[in-house]
């Protein structure tokens, strides 16, 4: 169990996947696209993790320390947050419309009232 | 909503925007920067929408959706600052002047608020793109299918 | 019959993540590590930055950061688009 971080974002992902699967609401399957988002955050961030490591940053840092957690995988981490969220705005913008046009969030009901 | 909720957010909003400050104020020290602050100061936005009558924020996104293009706008001309040498060259560290004074110490120091160059103006840009644009979203959100939105 | 053949596809995908996660490597001894340790000690002197990934975010990586912007500022004006009133 030397990797259990890895494991446990795989775990959100499939969490993620699963609810994707068996939900039909467009609200849930937005929540499910942000937990598959969030298990792959994780999963970069526990990918540059170095064992006994600061955080690195210099203001005030513990001075015993001398290893320092791998930056880019925080940097990249933190644009795909970012898109992360602008993909939600845009799916529950997207949610909100079509309940507005069709009166339902039923993902199968919204096929069938096609055309 | 009731009286309890929107006094608690009367409270609340001040520190969570002073917080947001500072977060984006001390990016090129502390953790944190641009979009941390900004979705800092965007989760009082929500929050304020939430608590008051959402009617009174109209105006608001057409200040909003001006400051994010300023946002950008500046954040693309402190890029081209350095196309002397290259797209996004760091020209003001370490030359004295604004923001130009070296780290302190190199290793762990306390840090100085008149370093990295271009990175706290960066910062101010990024956050305050994030602001109102986050802002804004959040407003349209609240807004939309209301009879005066 | 489709909801049966999705699960399987999920019972197959769960057990490739899992397999990848468990078998990738150990947890915190990354193999490559030039260009990390680079950053780390360089930051202070080519960006006079004490927070690293902010150094990295801003200057080193910074066309990273103007494609986040822009993906940014694009959902932005998605949602004013989508969420616009319209005139009857």
């Amino acid at each position: 169990m030397g990797n259990m971080p890895f494991v446990v974002s795989m775990i959100l992902v499939m969490v993620g996947f699963l609810t994707l699967i068996t939900r039909r609401n467009l609200i849930k399957l937005a929540i499910g696209i942000s937990i598959i988002e969030m298990g792959v955050n994780l999963f970069l961030v526990s990918l540059g993790y170095v064992k006994g490591g600061i955080a690195p940053i210099y203001t005030y840092a513990p001075p015993g320390a001398k290893e320092m957690v791998f930056p880019t995988p925080q940097a990249l981490t933190l644009t795909a947050i970012v898109i992360g969220l602008a993909t939600t705005a845009l799916m529950l913008a997207f949610a909100v419309v079509i309940y507005r046009h069709r009166g339902t969030l039923d993902a199968e009901k919204i096929r069938e009232l096609r055309g | 909503m009731s009286v309890i909720v929107r006094t608690i957010s009367r409270v609340v909003a001040p520190v969570a925007l002073a917080f947001g400050a500072y977060v984006i104020m001390h990016g090129h020290l502390t953790p944190g920067g641009g979009f941390q602050g900004g979705a800092v100061v965007a989760s009082v936005v929500a929050l304020l929408v939430v608590a008051f009558e959402s009617g009174r924020w109209k105006k608001w996104k057409d200040v909003l959706l001006p400051l994010e293009d300023l946002g950008a706008m500046a954040f693309t001309i402190l890029a081209f600052l350095g196309l002397g040498a290259t797209f996004f060259r760091n020209i003001l560290a370490g030359g004295g002047g604004l923001f130009g004074a070296p780290v302190p110490q190199l290793g762990p120091n306390p840090g100085a608020l008149n370093t990295a160059g271009t990175l706290p103006l960066m910062n101010w840009a990024v956050g305050l793109k994030v602001i109102a644009g986050l802002g804004s979203v959040v407003i349209l959100l609240s807004l939309f299918g209301r009879e005066d939105g | 019959m489709k909801r049966w053949f999705f699960f399987a596809m999920l019972l197959i995908l769960a057990g490739y993540l899992l397999g990848g996660s468990v078998w990738l490597r150990p947890f915190g001894e990354p193999p490559r590590s030039e260009m990390d340790r680079y950053f780390i000690e360089n930051a202070q002197t080519e960006v006079a930055a004490n927070n690293v990934v902010t150094a990295i975010v801003f200057d080193y990586r910074g066309y990273d950061t103007l494609g986040e912007a822009t993906v940014l500022f694009a959902a932005v004006v998605g949602v004013v688009l989508l969420l616009r009133k319209v005139k009857e």
